[in-house]
């Protein structure tokens, strides 16, 4: 190898080093699943392949039939709803309407859970009327009308959002002209809404689709039984109930396939996986809009916002009605809360540092690119990598490790280990976002001056990107911390009573049936969770101005 | 970044502080979470080993039996349980086979239905499964497993899951002695009446008394509780003419409990007056052993089962995963 000065930062360039650990954390994390999935299977083969019985089979139709309907529900009613919003620009209440439907998406998924439940639930807030109206004793909403209800409330604001953005990159224009073309309600939708909406519906729909189908917490809590049970769900029980690691393996391939399958097709139709939209003010609007068409619109939009808010009012009153003092005094709940505490704070460091390293490689072979030829699978790992965390779902990567440790040692001891590197690269993808572009507009000022000076590796971390990163970084922090704070799915696995994390303690108290304590606890967790995807968007929203 | 830092670290010092500081001889038992609760034997039986033996009795709960031998086999040799309390006699050939249990080697006085020689568990109770209902939700209870099973649907029963639970894995077992190979076609139907499957006995049992199911698969024994605890005969155990299935509880002594001069201690300890005494009223079973006082005599005014239906563990370790599935196969149509 030359030392030619030609090429000054090429392999001494420690960001790049940093993006290949980064990517061989995640490498290692990923590969060893797959490896524990592979020895397992490979031991006794003929265990798995019995495996793929009628119940598998069954477990597979129910996960794709669950989000095939909540993708339907979600969607189409979201269609009316966005339009609905669409047509009326200015009226008071909008934009807190808006703002509101960015909750859900910040929620845990164990809390809109409890809020559900608390609504609608056997002994809910709606029970009593319930009964009233349908004349026997509500059954509750187990099965597969919770999981639908719960997955309508997550996505249903989440459609809305994505498709008022495809509404508003409608030309003025085209409005303007339809004005003067005298076009009443039904050519107008026709002609210029329905185009914008067909053109966000497969991208919107899939995303949602691809949600659902990895749903895990939402089905382990409101599916109740083996009759309302995916996949997520069943590698979890397989692993927790039966201790069946040859089903565990087979269900497990299953879902990688599933979603494997899902991506595939979602590519082809142009899914925006990004699932994030900046509403920007609404175009002016040369439309006279009919009184019965505003009533109309009204309704729907009133009755969406029911549909939204009330599991969240019920989440908030059912936590306040619990005996919050006795649960802030229990040695249980102070465990949890550190425990949740530590583990969420080092994830969410490890999801940063993976992520600042991760987008400074990428930075770094950008700018070597045409005077080496190493760069292009490298880069091309760096861009995929960070996305392929998101077609392989925690329960998977946990349920590999779970099976691989237990012939090492106890599962149980590396819990927090697991927890803390999971979580993390779960978060990576959402801090990647935040970080990337900040980090690539500092270098695009700064990279000719650091290469002149000779400023690399700490000196340049410490004076040039520290204080242009410092903002981006927190955002990401808090955000991989909200995520990790609210995870379910890998302590669920390896939980025990000696880790127990918020979200863990919150079901066994639903297990145990103890609900008033479980609705204190969300309403705990809810809370923070919210706080902390609040200050992300702050310190997103000032970085840009 | 330094603010950020030392919250790091003070959330990691308190996570540290909670480590439990090693003093005395510990003995480490995991059982099901009934055992453990505050109304259960655990307290009371923790209580009195201590003060004799001058150490520390660590209980660790999973949800109930099954899910107790599911987590031990996955710890392995490894687990840190001394002594596994919980099992029952549907479950001691599997576990035996995981090569994780040792031999008791002692000759306790036992008393329980069809006599005991099982070298390495020892029975600490038992009893009969029952379906328990709730006479002011429910007028006429059910006489038989048929008439359970082909009863008015709008009539919900809680049970648990055989997967972790052994009243879910007995009524597994009850079911399969009364119909035979006809049982997927029984569980088609009594699915109907089945409000939910719960993983361990304590969330059915709350279900049940909390009003949302008139009936729950529970003991025979389970009407004494209300008897004596609550002095209420609301709670009663239906006499099924087919019999009742038999449960004797059991807890061994594992590899790692053999390196720990406590564990056969507390094997003695379990099967003396001093344990037995709590057993029927905390436990709310029969007791095993001698006790030195009385039995409350709401125990004699209890449903006694016409006849007891029992597999071997043999025969249960043979076809148990096999019935499991046809279950799950069932249960998930």
């Amino acid at each position: 190898m030359s030392r030619q000065p030609a090429h000054p930062v090429a392999l001494r360039d420690t960001r790049i080093v940093a993006g290949i650990a980064a990517l061989a954390f995640v490498a290692v994390l990923i590969g060893g699943a797959f490896l524990g999935l592979v020895i397992e299977s490979a031991g006794d083969f003929s265990g798995a392949a019995a495996a793929f019985d009628s119940y598998l089979f069954r477990v597979v139709r129910f996960t794709l039939w669950q989000a095939a309907l909540s993708t339907a529900l979600s969607v189409v009613s979201a269609l009316f709803v966005a339009r609905a919003l669409s047509r009326h620009p200015v009226f008071f209440g909008r934009s807190f309407i808006l703002q509101l439907f960015a909750i859900p998406l910040a929620l845990p998924a164990i809390v809109a859970a409890l809020g559900v439940l608390a609504l609608y639930g056997r002994a809910g807030y709606f029970a009593g009327l319930l009964t009233t109206v349908g004349g026997e004793n509500w059954p509750g909403v187990y099965g597969l009308s919770g999981i639908l209800v719960a997955h309508v409330f997550f996505n249903l604001p989440l459609c809305v959002r994505l498709f008022l953005e495809a509404l508003q990159t409608v030309p003025a224009d085209q409005w303007r002209l339809a004005s003067q073309l005298g076009m009443s309600t039904r050519p107008a939708f026709r002609f210029i809404e329905w185009p914008a909406l067909r053109q966000a519906l497969p991208g919107v729909a899939g995303l949602v689709f691809m949600l659902c189908i990895t749903s895990f917490t939402i089905v382990l809590i409101l599916g109740g039984g083996p009759r309302a049970t995916t996949l997520e769900v069943a590698i979890y029980q397989a692993l927790r109930f039966d201790f069946d690691p040859a089903r565990a393996v087979a269900l497990t391939l299953l879902q990688i396939l599933l979603t494997f399958a899902v991506v595939a097709l979602l590519s082809r139709l142009g899914a925006n996986t990004a699932a994030e939209s900046g509403l920007s003010v609404a175009p002016r609007r040369y439309l006279s809009i009919g009184r019965s068409e505003t009533i109309l619109n009204a309704l729907l939009v009133m009755l969406a916002l029911l549909f939204v808010g009330g599991p969240m009012m019920a989440t908030i009153a059912a936590g306040l009605q619990s005996d919050l003092a006795r649960l802030a005094g229990e040695r249980a709940v102070h465990l949890a809360v550190a425990t949740s505490a530590a583990l969420a704070l080092l994830s969410a460091l490890l999801a940063t540092i993976l992520s600042v390293s991760l987008a400074m490689a990428r930075r770094g072979l950008a700018t070597e690119r045409g005077r080496k030829n190493r760069g292009p699978l490298l880069e091309y790992l760096i861009d995929t990598g960070a996305g392929f965390v998101l077609v392989v779902p925690p329960i998977v990567i946990g349920a590999g490790w779970f099976l691989a440790l237990r012939h090492v040692g106890s599962v149980f001891a590396i819990a927090p280990v697991m927890v803390v590197a999971v979580n993390a690269i779960m978060a990576m993808p959402f801090a990647l976002r935040a970080i990337r572009p900040a980090y690539d507009a500092a270098s695009e000022r700064h990279e000719r001056l650091c290469a002149q000076l000779g400023i690399t590796g700490w000196a340049r971390l410490r004076l040039i990107d520290w204080p242009v990163l410092r903002r981006p970084l927190a955002t990401a922090f808090a955000f991989a911390m909200a995520l990790s704070l609210g995870d379910l799915g890998v302590i669920a696995l390896f939980g025990s009573d000696t880790l127990q994390t918020l979200p863990y303690l919150l079901l066994a108290r639903m297990g145990s049936y103890r609900t008033a304590d479980a609705a204190g606890l969300a309403l705990l967790l809810g809370l923070v969770c919210f706080a902390l995807i609040l200050l992300a968007d702050r310190l997103g929203k000032e970085r840009s101005l | 970044m330094r603010k950020t830092m030392s919250a790091l670290i003070s959330a990691l010092a308190l996570a540290v502080a909670t480590l439990p500081a090693a003093a005395k001889d510990k003995l480490t038992v995991y059982t099901y979470e009934s055992f453990t609760a505050e109304w259960g034997p655990g307290p009371q039986v923790k209580k009195a080993f201590e003060a004799e033996c001058d150490c520390e009795v660590d209980f660790v709960s999973v949800a109930d039996g099954v899910a107790l031998l599911n987590r031990v086999k996955l710890e392995g040799a490894a687990t840190k349980a001394d002594i596994v309390l919980g099992l029952d006699t549907n479950l001691t050939a599997d576990a035996k086979a995981s090569g994780l249990f040792v031999p008791h080697g002692t000759t306790p006085a036992l008393d329980v239905p069809g006599g005991w020689n099982d070298d390495t568990f020892v029975p600490y109770d038992y009893g009969y499964f029952a379906v328990v209902y709730d006479t002011e939700k429910l007028k006429t209870a059910p006489a038989s497993l048929k008439g359970l099973v082909e009863g008015d649907v709008s009539q919900k029963i809680a049970i648990q899951d055989p997967r972790t639970s052994t009243p879910g894995l007995g009524l597994l077992l009850w079911v399969r002695s009364v119909y035979g190979d006809k049982a997927p076609e029984a569980w088609a139907k009594l699915k109907n009446r089945v409000l939910t499957v719960t993983p361990g006995w304590s969330e059915a049992y709350s279900l049940f008394t909390k009003g949302e199911a008139p009936m729950v698969l529970s003991y025979t024994t389970s009407p004494a509780y209300h008897m004596i605890a609550e002095k209420t005969d609301r709670y009663q155990a239906a006499s099924f003419s087919e019999g009742h299935y038999l449960q004797v509880e059991v807890a061994g002594v594992t590899t790692t409990g053999a390196k720990n001069p406590l564990s056969g201690k507390f094997v003695a300890f379990m099967t003396s007056p001093k344990f037995q005494d709590v057993v029927p009223e905390t436990n709310w079973m029969f007791p095993a052993g001698k006790m030195d006082k009385p039995l409350d005599p709401a125990f004699e005014t209890l449903v006694k089962p016409a006849k007891t239906l029992a597999f071997s563990p043999e025969e249960v370790a043979k076809n148990r995963k096999a019935w499991v599935d046809e279950w799950l196969t069932v249960m998930s149509k």
